[in-house]
């Protein structure tokens, strides 16, 4: 029907599958997001470093260049290799999601757009899914995939045997990258859905790692103790993800104590927009 | 006509406040208004069917479906329009309104073209390229109408539509509606404080008052039945006055000190009253006489004890 005729029909059409519902609201967060030139130009420049990467890891294998400076090797990729590429990465990483993150469910809070998103077949999980998947994917092309690039690379120039002796560390390299996705995109998820305003959500994303690490820093000198650190993200991601490649991290926390730190963050992330993120708040009396 | 929404002896509980209890009918008209005052529970009821709320006792059904276990079956024939503001200031009308169609399950782009052309039937064909922030009330409410039928649903719950609208855009709404539910395409459930509006486009009432159900009929029957009503303020023995007009075979009710309302037989006539005025020795001091319409069943819906049908 043309859109001149107008009067009201119903619809007899074609309906999409329930499941790929969340993918629509991915769809046009991710097209919101890519509408700022400063996000377009910052996550092209978090490629600088992997694909630098990339060329130094051919350069060390290259034999007439090698020779230029009389070495057998520049540097070897093992642990440590991938432990600062995932460093690097993360704190890149960490821009990015403050970047998208705060917009993601403050935009729909500020004008009360939820009711409009529930009244349809449309779950609140779905909703999230959908929201956290455009950071997923993003977070993902600047962190565990070009991370896998480089050790596939590493691993086609490397000698025989390379791949199979070092293959925990794509484990490590997945499983690392994986938890700090999750934590962005949980606590940017929460922050947004608990402080209506953009501007605001991202100055208390920078308030929850900046100030935390500053309290830790306190806390440890104060009572003498390195617990402090369980208070802040970055240093306990550098544990979680120093156990996984098997290094003694530098915070001299326990590994254990840092992955039930995390895990408590989460799960208290998870109970935030469990709270917030529903069509009308219920007051009970 | 098959039963739109049936409510069998549905409860709504926050906490410990009571918000809905025992609400018991069955409602299959075109249009059906919801009414009552602020704070009746009319938008609680509206998100209870909406699977918002959980019932804390009975059940409703809406177009067959039961809330309390079929919601996304529910979710999927129903287009609801809020009360309060609702939009993505950062969108415009038709990205807004082709989202909002695209969750409720159409294909990308049926969806854009029913968003052009909802957008159009709402009247804002011209404005649809701009920003939902730059939009006023009345251009909002009709952005926030356009998203709630973009999908062609079969249940339209329109929550309070002329809210903060002027006279001429009200009117617009009004006509709409009215549009709407001629095309036999969609049930509509209006839900408003203002009588007119419900007056204007609805065959069926419900009105609530206190979370409880008041009155419940079906305003074309009422309409037929076409009751008549006189309205008196009087000065003199008014017990006595009134039991000498029941004798007439009025119906007859002394709302405060002085004033009494009496729905009529098609027999009555006014020089009765008078006679039975002079008689007792009462002074009519104002008389009003007229047809029976919604605002009477409501004011009589209101003055029910405790609020109770």
């Amino acid at each position: 029907m043309a859109v001149h005729k107008r009067s009201y029909r119903g619809y007899a059409g074609e309906i999409t599958p329930l499941w790929s519902r969340f993918l629509i609201v991915m769809r046009y967060a991710f097209r919101n997001a890519f509408s700022s030139k400063l996000l377009t130009a910052y996550f092209v420049l978090c490629f600088i470093f992997p694909v630098a990467c990339a060329v130094a890891i051919y350069l060390d294998h290259n034999l007439r260049f090698l020779a230029m400076f009389h070495e057998t090797e520049l540097f070897t990729v093992d642990g440590d290799f991938f432990l600062l590429f995932l460093g690097v990465q993360g704190g890149l990483a960490f821009v990015l999601t403050a970047l998208i993150g705060p917009g993601l469910v403050s935009a729909d809070l500020a004008n009360n757009a939820l009711p409009l998103y529930f009244c349809r077949p449309f779950s609140r999980l779905e909703y999230l899914l959908g929201k956290s998947a455009v950071l997923v994917w993003l977070l993902s092309l600047i962190t565990w995939i070009p991370a896998l690039v480089l050790f596939v690379i590493q691993a086609s120039l490397a000698a025989p045997g390379w791949t199979r002796s070092n293959l925990w560390m794509a484990r490590s390299i997945s499983l690392g990258s994986a938890i700090e996705i999750l934590l962005f995109c949980l606590l940017t998820l929460a922050l947004s859905a608990w402080i209506k305003r953009k501007l605001a959500a991202g100055a208390a994303l920078l308030g929850v790692f900046f100030a935390g690490s500053a309290f830790a820093q306190a806390i440890n000198a104060v009572l003498g103790t390195r617990n402090g650190y369980l208070i802040d993200l970055g240093n306990l991601m550098v544990t979680v993800e120093s156990h996984l490649f098997g290094q003694h991290p530098p915070t001299g926390l326990p590994a254990e104590n840092a992955w039930l730190a995390l895990l408590a963050i989460c799960t208290f992330c998870l109970y935030l927009l469990e709270r917030k993120v529903r069509a009308y708040e219920v007051v009970r009396g | 006509m098959p039963p739109v929404i049936e409510l069998d002896g549905l409860g709504v509980r926050f906490g410990k406040r009571t918000i809905l209890e025992g609400l018991q009918c069955s409602l299959s008209a075109r249009t059906i208004g919801l009414l009552g005052p602020n704070g009746a529970g009319k938008s609680t009821l509206i998100n209870t069917l909406l699977g918002f709320y959980r019932p804390s006792a009975g059940t409703a059904r809406v177009l067959g479906h039961d809330i309390r276990s079929e919601t996304k079956e529910i979710r999927s024939l129903i287009g609801y329009m809020p009360e309060s503001d609702s939009f993505i200031a950062h969108m415009t009308a038709v990205s807004f309104t082709r989202m909002m169609a695209e969750l409720s399950g159409l294909p990308s782009e049926a969806a854009l073209e029913r968003a052009h052309e909802a957008l159009f039937y709402v009247g804002l064909g011209e404005a649809r390229y701009r920003k939902l922030r730059t939009y006023s009330l009345g251009m909002k409410q009709l952005a926030k109408l356009a998203q709630a039928i973009a999908h062609g649903p079969k249940l339209l719950i329109l929550d309070e539509p002329t809210n903060g609208l002027d006279p001429p855009a009200r009117q617009r709404m009004i006509r709409l509606i009215r549009e709407m539910r001629d095309s036999q395409e969609l049930h509509i459930l209006l839900c408003s404080h203002l009588l007119r509006d419900v007056e204007e486009t609805c065959e069926e009432v419900l009105i609530l008052k206190e979370g409880h159900q008041v009155h419940h009929s079906n305003l074309e029957e009422e309409r037929k039945a076409n009751r008549r009503f006189v309205e008196l303020e009087t000065l003199g023995d008014d017990d006595s006055f009134a039991e000498a007009v029941e004798s007439l075979g009025c119906e007859c009710a002394v709302t405060s000190a002085r004033k009494m309302k009496m729905v009529v037989p098609e027999s009555f006539a006014i020089r009765d009253l008078y006679r039975l005025a002079e008689e007792r020795k009462v002074q009519i001091r104002r008389l009003n006489f007229r047809r029976d319409s919604l605002e009477e069943i409501f004011l009589k819906s209101m003055e029910s004890t405790n609020g109770r049908s």
